[in-house]
């Protein structure tokens, strides 16, 4: 990870025992903090200070709340009046980041770490076409997530479980974009995605 | 994991030829039984490039480092071994789809969507030359391939069968990239075969996410295994 965020001054304050500062979720959830205030990244910082220096652990924990919100989201869609492909769509990938839940949580503790608290979430859409529309992001930022994490993840069966999710949720955004008339590899290389600008996506998704 | 999509022959994305396509199970299978024969042969191709005759190619994740290892001579030549077999598998990919544009079995909106893929795949293959380079190796050269391209439905099935396998071999050797770096790039491809693995898939019918809610892997014998047939020796 080559990008060094620096938190804003009013949150260098902050007092982090048994923590250290650099790990891998706190620099994000502080930067994107200096944008929302603290407040609204208090899922990610508690999560991530509850953890001694287990960086493993910090980012099972980051891709736990994705995954909650994946989840939460294909479950709310289910509430829309969907039909086709969207609606068959929305059910199996929504159990997809259910069984995603399961074997982050199941990780997290094989690996003596305390799971992150499932956030309330809030969802802007009210019909199929805002459905697919939110989908993409949230799929696309996924991916993203997933492989910027990748790298800083240390032990291998983590990084393959890791793998295994990230191709399926890159599979999740390239169906949804064909369903949104948009190409579904933009790029021939997906971008990976520092947690800043993941928090940073995500966060006006998390009721206060 | 019952995450299967039934197939939905309403599909808003299937234009033009596409919609011509039938289950016709027959080129998957095929080319799924041809997994697990020897791959000397193919392995061959890039590992007289490497220079190297090691053959323990097949053991995935055997390594469970906790703490990140400053790079060794042998973490180099291990991530070069990696890069070169990625190279071969692009190689053939990006000339599957020069091959397939040159037959003439498609045109307008499908032939521009093969066209993309084909010019992605060729990215991959400057991408990773370049990453040989830096390793200090020699880029392998690209396979002499060959491909049935008989119809337009059975050319489809095989584009779909091989950007699943692509997917799956990059899957495979992701836990044994020692350089961050390297594994950055391998992670970035990566979700871009399983998206055109996925966007294949609903071409042709099939759920875009056919191993459910966690991808499989596979190693390099299986994946050199099932292409050695569309490489010339």
């Amino acid at each position: 990870m080559a990008h060094i965020i620096t938190p804003n001054p009013e949150l260098e304050g902050l007092e982090v025992h048994g923590m250290t500062r650099g790990s891998f979720i706190l620099r994000g959830a502080l930067a994107a903090g200096s944008v929302y205030g603290l407040g609204a990244v208090t899922p990610f910082v508690s999560s991530a200070l509850a953890q001694e220096d287990t960086s493993d652990v910090d980012i099972l924990n980051f891709a736990l709340t994705l995954e909650y919100l994946e989840s939460a989201f294909y479950k709310k869609a289910m509430d829309l009046k969907l039909s086709g492909l969207a609606k068959s769509y929305a059910k199996s990938f929504g159990n997809a980041e259910d069984e995603h839940v399961r074997a982050l949580l199941a990780t997290i503790k094989q690996l003596g770490g305390k799971p992150a608290a499932k956030p309330m979430f809030t969802f802007p859409m009210n019909d199929q076409k805002s459905f697919l529309k939110l989908a993409q992001t949230l799929e696309d930022t996924g991916v993203g997530a997933y492989n910027g994490a990748g790298p800083s993840i240390k032990n291998k069966d983590v990084l393959a479980a890791a793998g295994s999710i990230v191709q399926v949720e890159a599979r999740h955004a390239a169906a949804i974009r064909i369903l949104n008339g948009m190409e579904p590899a933009p790029d021939a290389f997906d971008k990976p995605l520092d947690v800043e600008t993941v928090t940073k996506a995500i966060t006006p998704l998390i009721k206060q | 994991m019952p995450t299967q999509v039934p197939h939905d022959h309403e599909a808003p994305q299937s234009p033009g030829a596409l919609d011509r396509i039938a289950d016709d199970p027959h080129s998957r299978k095929r080319f799924l039984s041809m997994a697990g024969v020897g791959a000397a042969g193919a392995l061959s191709v890039f590992l007289a490039a490497c220079g190297d005759d090691d053959k323990k190619t097949t053991s995935t994740a055997a390594t469970t480092a906790t703490t990140k290892t400053t790079s060794t001579s042998a973490d180099n030549k291990s991530d070069l071994e990696i890069v070169q077999y990625a190279l071969t598998l692009e190689y053939l990919e990006a000339q599957f789809y020069k091959d397939v544009v040159a037959s003439g079995l498609f045109s307008g909106g499908d032939l521009d969507e093969i066209k993309l893929l084909g010019s992605q795949e060729q990215d991959h293959v400057d991408a990773l030359t370049a990453t040989v380079k830096q390793l200090g190796g020699t880029p392998v050269a690209a396979p002499m391939t060959k491909f049935p391209l008989d119809d337009a439905k059975s050319v489809l099935k095989l584009a779909a069968t091989v950007e699943n396998l692509g997917a799956a071999a990059y899957l495979g050797q992701a836990p044994r990239i020692k350089s961050a770096e390297i594994l950055a790039a391998a992670l970035s491809i990566h979700s871009v075969e399983g998206r055109h693995a996925a966007a294949l898939n609903t071409l042709i019918g099939e759920s875009p996410t056919p191993d459910g809610p966690f991808a499989k892997p596979a190693d390099m014998a299986t994946v050199l295994a099932a292409v050695k047939p569309f490489i010339v020796s």
